[in-house]
């Protein structure tokens, strides 16, 4: 009688689990959707990252859903706010009309069509259907973390390494299109450290000096071009000038 | 015991709808972001049930795999975003039309 008694209360705080973490992912997704200031929209989009860490612990993935939290809530989220605090655009969205009429009830059919096409197609056969533990077992022995563990440092070696790569990758291209460029790359190498240093200032060597003028009278460089008011008036970029400087200021 | 998996691909089902549509719908660059990451987590959702119902290990891996991607998609996307609002200021995803010959 106790074992019924426990297990009905398994299952009940399972179904409570499941309600909660439904309830947090659902408004959590319609206020990211809905809300007009993106910060709101990040604080929900955390909210939704809660709720799917919740289903994960009622499936037993405990370590994704530590995972779940710690590089969704305590990295990307972060992210996207030092994004919204360094670029000012914690304001509400300006309701401009839109390009196409229309827009807004064409998305929500297309949305509507999309989800009742997942559910149908579901529907349709099994759920689930496929060879089961084909990677392995999920209910052997030993806790997730180190059947996980297990099987990335076997199976899915090369994928594993290849993450490696691509986070490397990701790593050098953020630098290279955020960087601001300072100094024209064809500086000789010998004069360029102290060039760095001071880049306010003239250079010592009058070569240095002649260098930019000469790229951005020819239009080659699009940085020296903006930055140069000279070539910017005869070049057709003016607008773009002008919205930049009151973007900084 | 635990809830049967349909209902958790059904709330996967809605969540990635709700993400489809919020793309589609939003203009500002930052938000159709985190409607991707909406999509991608109800991916992520669906993996795990599979994985339970298979009884597979497999399914954890790939959503491993997938939040080291999204990591990975969120720094360059935040980037050329950070590079297109240096160049124009308030920038919607109406306004990047750079490219129109």
């Amino acid at each position: 009688m106790s074992f019924l008694a426990a297990t009905g209360l398994a299952i009940g705080s399972a179904w409570a689990l499941y309600g909660v973490g439904t309830a947090l992912v659902l408004a959590g997704a319609l206020g990211v959707v809905l809300l007009r200031n993106p910060v709101h929209c990040a604080l929900s989009l955390v909210t939704t990252i809660f709720g799917i860490a919740l289903l994960f612990v009622d499936q037993h993935a405990y370590f994704l859903a530590a995972v779940q939290i710690i590089v969704y809530a305590g990295a990307i989220v972060i992210l996207f706010l030092f994004v919204i605090m360094l670029l000012g655009v914690d304001r509400k969205e300006a309701r401009a009309p839109e390009n196409v009429r229309l827009l807004v009830p064409m998305a929500l059919v297309v949305g509507a069509v999309a989800v009742a096409e997942l559910l149908a197609l579901a529907r349709l056969q099994y759920w689930a259907a496929g060879a089961k533990s084909t990677t392995q077992s999920l209910s052997g022995p030993g806790s997730d973390i180190q059947k996980l563990g297990q099987t990335i440092f076997t199976s899915y070696l090369l994928p594993f390494e290849m993450t490696a790569a691509l986070l490397v990758i990701a790593i050098v291209a953020a630098v290279a299109l955020v960087r601001r460029r300072s100094q024209p790359p064809p500086a000789p190498p010998r004069k360029s450290a102290g060039a760095l240093r001071h880049p306010a200032r003239a250079p010592e060597a009058p070569g240095a000096a002649v260098r930019p003028a000469a790229t951005a009278g020819a239009g080659r460089s699009a940085a020296a071009a903006t930055r140069s008011p000279a070539a910017a008036a005869s070049t057709p970029k003016t607008s773009n000038e002008t919205r930049e400087g009151r973007a900084v200021s | 015991m635990s809830v049967p998996g349909p209902w958790y691909l059904g709330l996967a089902a809605f969540l990635f709808g709700i993400g489809a549509t919020g793309l589609l719908v939003r203009r500002n660059i930052l938000v159709m972001y985190m409607c991707i990451e909406l999509m991608l987590n109800a991916v992520n959702l669906t993996f795990v049930t599979f994985s339970r119902m298979l009884n597979d290990l497999g399914g954890q891996d790939a959503v491993f795999f997938v939040l080291v991607v999204a990591a990975a998609e969120v720094v360059v996307g935040l980037g050329i975003i950070v590079a297109i609002y240096r160049r124009r200021a308030g920038a919607t995803a109406d306004d990047v039309n750079s490219l129109k010959g």
